[in-house]
């Protein structure tokens, strides 16, 4: 278990550090999937299987979204000429550095809490019964709202656009 | 594991039967073909990329295997056997996108991207049918789907759910009216430039995929392992056979959906229905 945990993170940061390393943008893409993916396993290893598989499910669709996106928005849109995934080098180190040491002086700073009561029988269940029950108002709204969000894109984003096939131009 | 081997022996059946159908070579013999086929590339592919999408689809569909219950048995126990299916088929859409992308070939391409298409116009459809099964099961463990079936069958009372499972199914295999990844008319797609063994890997996981999708509609729309006189894994193995059967006979008595056509009628029409029959399901559950 542990050591599955440790191969798990490893693969994750490599994976992730590769995203920086590669030439071509749909090696990059990829790359950061694989790295979600190990995210996914160490949820898993941790008894949430609902939260990752989710998460499996979702990031698969999510990258091959974005290397769409991101493939479209590039100088090169083939792709297989290498280029650099890394741009304003010395800023960008500046900023993850001071981000990752704030991050690890906090998690030595903070005094953590004893833990309390012990993990549900079905987790699923009780994830559903904490954003749901409570919270099922907000869940609602919010679920109606990215609906309406993704129609609404793919509509305007269609050659016809909002007026259909013989509208008014 | 049997569970996954019987899976497997089905795709080889769906590939013969598609054989028998198609009056072509069988399976075993146009594996032997593509075995001995000689290796051809293309300039600068990306063949890293194009091997791992080759590889993605076969094992995606062993990996999905697990969670299908023969009977009231899976090979994987866990309680989000739905969602796990979910996952794994959607690995589909990073496997044939790899292998349009990664040949340097533009029908390839055209391929690979026209399958992101698709699946971008099945995948809710298909999420809110297993949803709705779900959401009357109470559960996402498709063992206890299948058991919670004892007077009527999903497929009978939420017959909108069950038939765009059918259209998904077929969708997420690029099969038969939703082949056009594959198409005739860009020269083979995505495969377009795969040499012979790893086309051989790639369409062996399609119908691997085939096989899976049709066998779990049985957990989720067809009672299960519920029947009369046989037990209940030989009542899931029947319905699996006959799921199958019916998809790939499918394959060559429809015509090839364009990609914008099946867009706009799964975006305009499929999910306003499966949404409407969630909402009947709903009803009638919580009532």
């Amino acid at each position: 278990m542990t050591v599955l945990f440790w191969v798990l993170a490893v693969a994750a940061v490599a994976s992730g550090a590769a995203v920086f390393a590669v030439g071509s943008m749909a090696r990059a893409t990829f790359a950061l999937l694989a790295s979600f993916l190990c995210v996914g396993g160490e949820l898993l290893l941790a008894g949430q299987h609902y939260l990752g598989v989710l998460v499996v499910l979702m990031m698969i669709m999510e990258m091959l979204v974005m290397a769409v996106f991101m493939v479209m928005y590039m100088m090169d849109p083939a792709g297989l000429m290498p280029m650099s995934m890394v741009h304003n080098r010395r800023g960008a180190l500046i900023v993850s550095g001071a981000v990752f040491a704030a991050l690890a002086a906090g998690v030595f700073a903070v005094p953590w809490p004893a833990r309390r009561g012990g993990p549900p029988r079905d987790p699923a269940a009780a994830l559903g019964q904490a954003i749901m029950g409570p919270k099922m108002l907000v869940m609602m709204v919010i679920g109606i709202a990215i609906l309406a969000t993704m129609i609404a894109t793919v509509v305007l984003a269609t050659r016809t656009g909002r007026y259909g096939e013989d509208g008014a131009r | 594991m049997l569970e996954v081997v019987v899976l497997g022996v089905l795709a080889v059946a769906a590939a013969s039967l598609d054989a028998v159908l198609a009056g072509g070579p069988g399976p075993f013999r146009e594996a032997a073909r593509l075995l001995v086929l000689e290796r051809r590339t293309t300039p600068q592919a990306d063949r890293l990329l194009a091997r791992i999408g080759a590889i993605a689809l076969p094992l995606a569909a062993a990996l999905a295997a697990l969670v299908v219950p023969f009977g009231g048995h899976a090979a994987l126990d866990t309680r989000v056997g739905v969602v796990w299916f979910n996952a794994m088929e959607v690995v589909g859409w990073a496997a044939v996108w790899l292998v349009g992308w990664g040949a340097n070939s533009a029908f390839a391409l055209v391929g690979g991207y026209r399958f992101i298409a698709q699946g971008l116009a099945y995948e809710l459809p298909h999420m809110f049918a297993l949803i709705t099964a779900a959401l009357a099961a109470h559960s996402l463990d498709l063992r206890a789907i299948g058991a919670a079936q004892g007077g009527l069958w999903f497929g009978v009372w939420m017959p909108v759910a069950f038939a765009v499972y059918l259209v998904s199914a077929l969708a997420m295999a690029f099969w038969g009216p939703f082949g056009a990844p594959l198409g005739a008319d860009i020269a083979g797609g995505a495969a377009l430039e795969l040499p012979g063994p790893d086309r051989l890997v790639f369409l062996a996981g399609r119908y691997g995929l085939l096989a899976v999708a049709s066998a779990v509609a049985v957990p989720l729309f067809l009672g299960g392992g519920g029947g009369p006189v046989l037990p209940a894994w030989l009542w899931s193995l029947v319905k699996t056979c006959a799921v199958l059967a019916l998809l790939v006979w499918a394959r060559r008595r429809l015509p090839v959906l364009r990609m914008d056509r099946f867009v706009q009628a799964a975006w305009v029409v499929l999910i306003p229905a499966v949404l409407l029959q969630m909402l009947v399901v709903a009803v009638v559950v919580v009532d």
